[in-house]
């Protein structure tokens, strides 16, 4: 790493020696690695390689066995998920990315929960300061989903939408807590080829923001095109880590990706 | 039009006393209330945090004691010869500590047990209950156990160097609960149609994605729970000074289960709902009773549950509302679900 480089990059989350052990099965080994302010960083690597689980230790999801993880000079061991949340640490989920139940309008509304200023005397009492918070806190969902992208299905049912629609209204949702940086866990599963565009697009206009994030993505394509750097993880520890082209032509991760025997077969046939 | 009908049905009740003289149905109409009150405080948790207390009448039951030890006063040792001698207090401050007495709990059972979900939380509600009726059974030097508390004084509203005014006829009883249950509807309701509720509703349909966006889970379910017991508290308060006497009987797991049929009959979740199922389930022993035996009257209150079970899963409410929804059909206005449905009332 050059000295410039170095100088100018300020880390905002820094995963030091971190293991996650589920009994005696390792999810993580060991895994070091820093994201910067404002950069754009992918997490990567097979099925089973260990991201969703290094994702739930950096969100308060679950302990790391060993090593320690630090927002902006403050460890997040002992914190609970809210309250990392609480730090502007928020990420999405892989599946389960609404309330299925409730309004898209009301998803954002819960997601703003943080910026209520409400105490439990105004909403009892009713008095104006609540009903000023709730105004304020309708206005900013709206200008949230149009962000996003999904003003136009606010009044429906969240569960009632296509799937890659949900996974919108899952990113509005984090957007809504608040964040400085941003955990996204394959945002663009389930998304068609337009709208996995979009969504590249809405990536752009949040890093514009100064937004730092942290994706875990399978489409490759995506991961190229919007990261700084990448790393890759397997079997539970870091085998590469770097810019998009060198990652591209890094025989250790192709042959994680692609295994061995696809070489040999190739050989033997 | 929704707006109103809160204050319709108040006013609607509220004229009843004037041309209902029956004392039977007067009577009938003052359980009723009581109960629907309790009914409410369930749905909270049930209906809003999707928690399900199966021992909710023991604050329904803490109120009524604590509200009548502390009018009553009592004498008592404890521990180590230490006697506790508590002289009578005036009606209203009994109502008041039935109250805090029963949060105070629904503090405590919420700090214990929200940490299990689910079944596991059924299972520490219901055993709290146990506890509780147990210790009402056998602490027969503060609770007369079995023998029960007698001479529960009435209510008596007032102002000092004004005068006071005892509430002894089903009239005063009736506007009593009547106000009770209204300001209760006041509470639940700017509760649930707040952040707080939001972020309730957030917990029952996702835990993990709510602490994600960063709600606190277990202080949002132990507030609720300590609303919740306080309310079922006021609701055992007014029942032990409306009959007057209780006894441990008032902690039998059949109070309770009468609480979840009239909210999950009524429709759980929605604030109207408690409120139909207990005027239904409240009537039913009343108005078969003239023409019924006692055991077919709880047949007939049985296959009734079933019916509604069966026809409406959902509930009533929630029934009447999509039908309204589909009849005035809107583009604009889809079927939002009835609790949502409320919140976004507002603009």
């Amino acid at each position: 790493m050059s000295v410039a480089s170095s100088a100018a990059a300020r880390p905002a989350l820094s995963i030091e020696h971190v293991a996650v052990h589920f009994g005696g099965l390792v999810a993580i080994s060991d895994m070091t690695f820093t994201v910067n302010e404002g950069e754009v960083v992918s997490l990567i690597g097979p099925n089973g390689a260990g991201k969703t689980t290094a994702f739930n230790v950096v969100t308060g999801f679950l302990r790391p066995t060993k090593g320690a993880v630090h927002y902006r000079g403050e460890s997040l061991n002992e914190l609970k998920p809210h309250e990392v949340a609480a730090r502007g640490l928020v990420r999405t989920f892989q599946r389960t990315s609404v309330f299925q139940s409730v309004s898209v309008f009301d998803n954002v509304m819960i997601g703003l929960h943080r910026r209520g200023r409400s105490r439990l005397w105004d909403t009892l009492l009713g008095l104006p300061r609540e009903r000023q918070s709730e105004r304020e806190l309708r206005e900013r969902a709206e200008q949230i989903l149009e962000t996003v992208g999904i003003q136009h299905r606010a009044r429906d049912l969240a569960g009632a939408l296509a799937y890659g629609d949900q996974r919108l209204i899952g990113v509005a949702m984090a957007l809504a807590a608040d964040p400085s940086m941003l955990l996204l866990d394959e945002p663009v599963s389930g998304m068609n080829a337009t709208e996995t565009v979009r969504f590249m697009e809405l990536l752009g206009t949040l890093r514009g923001t100064g937004m730092t994030i942290l994706l875990v993505e399978h489409d490759m394509p995506m991961v190229m095109g919007v990261s700084d750097r990448i790393v890759v993880l397997n079997y539970g520890r870091i085998i590469a880590e770097g810019p998009p082209a060198a990652i591209q032509g890094n025989p250790e991760v192709i042959r994680a990706y692609l295994g061995e025997g696809v070489k040999k077969r190739a050989r033997g046939s | 039009m929704k707006r109103y009908l809160p204050w319709i049905a108040l006013v609607a009740a509220a004229s009843i006393p004037l041309w209902l003289h029956d004392p039977y149905i007067l009577n009938a109409f003052i359980t009723t209330g009581i109960f629907i009150i309790a009914a409410m405080s369930l749905n909270l948790l049930l209906g809003y945090t999707g928690q399900l207390s199966l021992g909710h009448v023991a604050f329904f039951g803490i109120g009524a004691y604590a509200s009548a030890l502390v009018s009553l006063g009592f004498d008592v040792e404890l521990l180590f010869g230490i006697r506790v001698v508590h002289e009578p207090w005036p009606v209203w401050t009994g109502l008041v500590m039935g109250v805090v007495v029963a949060a105070f709990f629904g503090y405590v059972v919420g700090k214990l047990s929200f940490r299990v979900r689910g079944a596991y939380f059924v299972i520490v509600t219901i055993s709290f209950a146990e506890v509780v009726r147990l210790v009402a059974l056998n602490w027969v030097e503060l609770t007369q156990g079995p023998l029960a508390l007698t001479s529960i004084p009435p209510v008596t509203l007032g102002l000092p160097g004004v005068g006071y005014y005892d509430l002894y006829s089903k009239q005063s009883y009736f506007y009593l609960v009547l106000a009770v249950l209204a300001l209760s509807y006041v509470v639940i309701s700017r509760l649930v149609n707040s952040r707080a509720g939001r972020a309730m509703v957030a917990l029952k349909e996702n835990e993990s994605l709510a602490v994600s966006v960063g709600i606190d889970v277990t202080g949002y379910l132990v507030l609720a729970a300590v609303v919740s017991a306080g309310i079922a508290g006021a609701a055992g308060g007014l029942y032990a000074h409306y009959l007057k006497i209780i006894d441990p009987d008032v902690f039998l797991f059949l109070y309770t289960v009468t609480m979840v049929i009239m909210v999950i009959t009524g429709g759980k979740g929605t604030l109207a709902g408690p409120i139909v199922g207990g005027l239904i389930f409240g009537f039913i022993p009343v108005f078969s009773r003239s023409f019924l035996g006692p055991e077919l009257q709880w047949i007939l209150y049985g296959l009734f549950m079933i019916l509604i079970v069966f026809v409406l899963p959902e509930g009533i409410v929630p029934a009447i509302e999509k039908w309204f929804a589909a009849r005035d059909k809107d583009p604009e206005t889809p079927l939002v679900k009835s609790t949502q449905a409320h919140i976004q009332d507002a603009p």
